[in-house]
């Protein structure tokens, strides 16, 4: 668990004269479940864009996956896995073909993926479902195949944006199940919610208000800090301080 | 170069699969070309002309012959008095009706001079117009070919006309390019604007975007399979005008295809600057079809011939690159001229298109930020 993955120091994110991220500075370590918790506006989203290569920092020090996000985002890009919120599979699409489009974007040979595929369909009991549309499919199955299609080309880190945000709470429990297995693997998972139970399941958790990281311990750290029987008191608490 | 393969095979589904996109890009054209061939068309044709002859001499059957037989006109019922002529035009089948006055062939010679009547439909301004136009031609044809026959042939100033181009003034000669252009602008504008930003309203837009794939492979998997459709339907397009209007491409078809192929690619990037300034599809639907269609139809001189038009409108219709690729189809198509003719108003497009593609490059990479 020392190898680090993601490295961050001193992160500035501004856009005119607004600061969306104002010096964060945190480690995320190989194979470590990270809940990256945060009310909406709290800068979450800019931090997650420019971790994945997708904006620049204006001005520390970002290294994903070993590639540094100011000079070198297509390199970090390869290396990692991404699910957003809205959801990110093709509805038009069957499973397969969906399969087929992500590790062909992803530089995958034909032959791995074929055999991937056929990995994932039977793990996921899925195999009569590969030449459906997604469009066909509940809403749990799509989001379960959609981790699956971002940990397809095992990237070194995944970033899961709200992933479970709209399904039932059996299939959110599945989810973490795979998240599990995941990290078990080696994979990274970089996770952000607002469910506060499933901030509980993570290994550590930073919490960030106003464009800071206020807090980032493991859960029964942060509960034991700020004395509190859950975290989602902690969350409150950092998030509206004047009214506690 | 592989990964952008996979990504144009996708688009190519997405395309073969959605019903409604199947529609417009290949049954639209299609029925936009024929509609305009056969229902719009403006000239005048087998229109039915109904006589009352208070004459019935040898005269009035001729001349009523020289108009029925000119192709134009086909002849109604006989009318017997004046009383059936509001009847006869308002039952809406017949279009105009000639009288011939009492005593007609006499009154020519011995006067020199007898009066036909021409009464048409005011309620169909263009067709009224045309066919008093084609009959006083006819008549005018007649009192030639008496005055020839005659002994004493007045002196006078014959005009022979002919039309250059399109001896038969075929309205499909002005539709068929002014079809072509509009169809361009609506798929390549409407559809890459549409395709783009369904991408991003189901959020598939961010998922390629943190993908390897480089914002210019993502453009160019939106822009080949459109480009290649579109040119199927410029060749559709060109296939009917040949084999169901007889208009075949008098210059080169090559030249034809490539100027094609430059207002596509024009037409594909506007589409792309048009996703990137609209957050959702109904957006950009609107932006293409007001900003783009309508002023293909109104300013480009498709329909209504720029030289008529106010001058302000003229100077904007300057700015409309659909105007200049009209010109040169028109030239290549019909005319039968080369590039060099033409090659001024291809310069102009070409500007326009490196414009196009340059600010909407500019407008996809400011977005990443």
């Amino acid at each position: 668990m020392n190898e680090k993955v993601i490295s961050v120091h001193n992160l500035v994110k501004k856009f005119g004269s607004f600061v969306a991220n104002d010096h964060l500075s945190f480690d995320v370590y190989k194979g470590e479940i990270f809940g990256f918790l945060g009310a909406n506006g709290a800068g979450k989203t800019t931090a997650i864009r420019i971790l994945s290569g997708l904006s620049r920092p204006t001005s520390g020090e970002v290294i994903v996956a070993g590639y540094d996000a100011h000079k070198q985002p297509e390199q970090i890009k390869k290396n990692i896995g991404y699910m957003c919120q809205k959801f990110s599979l093709y509805e038009d699409l069957t499973v397969k073909e969906n399969i087929m489009l992500y590790g062909g974007i992803y530089g995958m040979k034909k032959q791995l993926i074929r055999d991937r595929t056929k990995n994932l369909l039977e793990r996921l009991r899925f195999e009569e479902y590969g030449d459906r549309l997604i469009a066909s499919l509940p809403l749990g199955l799509k989001q379960k195949l959609a981790f699956s299609v971002a940990v397809l080309h095992e990237p070194k880190i995944v970033f899961l944006d709200e992933p479970t945000g709209g399904v039932d709470p059996i299939t959110r429990r599945q989810f973490w199940e795979m998240i599990y297995e995941t990290a078990a693997r080696g994979i990274t998972v970089f996770v952000t919610t607002h469910y506060m139970d499933e901030a509980e399941y993570c290994d550590r958790v930073s919490i960030m208000n106003e464009g800071k990281i206020e807090a980032l311990d493991t859960p029964a750290g942060l509960k034991q800090k700020y004395q509190a029987g859950s975290i989602e008191e902690v969350f409150i608490r950092i998030a509206r301080p004047g009214k506690n | 170069m592989k990964r952008l393969l996979v990504f144009v095979k996708k688009e190519f589904l997405h395309i073969f699969r959605d019903f409604r996109t199947m529609v417009i890009l290949f049954l639209i054209p299609g029925a936009l070309i024929l509609l305009f061939g056969f229902v719009v068309s403006t000239d005048l044709k087998n229109a039915t002309v109904s006589f009352l002859d208070l004459s019935k001499d040898e005269m009035t059957q001729k001349l009523s012959d020289k108009i029925c037989s000119s192709g134009f006109f086909k002849r109604g019922e006989n009318l017997k008095s004046f009383q059936d002529i509001d009847p006869a035009l308002r039952g809406n089948k017949i279009k105009a009706v000639i009288i011939f006055e009492k005593d007609f062939s006499a009154k020519l010679i011995s006067e020199g001079k007898a009066t036909v009547n021409i009464i048409t439909d005011g309620s169909e301004p263009n067709m009224a117009t045309m066919a008093t136009n084609y009959i006083s031609a006819i008549v005018a044809d007649f009192n030639s070919e008496l005055a020839g026959g005659g002994k004493a042939a007045a002196l006078r100033v014959q005009p022979e006309v002919r039309m250059f181009y399109n001896p038969s003034l075929k309205s499909q000669h002005m539709f068929v390019p002014g079809v072509i252009t509009l169809i361009m602008i609506l798929i390549c504008a409407l559809m890459t604007s549409i395709t783009i930003t369904r991408e991003k309203e189901f959020g598939t837009m961010e998922a390629l975007l943190v993908s390897p794939l480089k914002p210019i492979q993502i453009i160019l998997g939106k822009i080949v399979p459109y480009f290649i459709l579109s040119l199927v339907d410029v060749i559709i397009i060109l296939l009917l005008s040949r084999y169901v209007f007889d208009l075949p491409v008098k210059g080169s078809v090559v030249l034809l295809l490539a100027e094609a192929m430059l207002y596509i690619l024009m037409s594909l990037s506007l589409g792309i600057l048009i996703s990137t300034v609209s957050k959702t599809m109904q957006q950009a639907i609107f932006i293409s079809l007001v900003g783009m269609m309508l002023p293909t139809v109104l300013l480009s001189g498709f329909i209504y011939p720029i030289e008529n038009m106010p001058k302000a409108y003229d100077w904007v219709s300057a700015i409309m690159p659909p105007r200049y690729f009209i010109i040169i189809i028109k030239n290549v198509m019909i005319k039968g001229t080369g590039f060099l003719y033409v090659w001024k108003e291809t310069l102009i497009l070409t500007l326009f298109t490196l414009g196009a593609i340059g600010l909407s490059m500019r407008k996809f990479n400011i977005r990443l930020q």
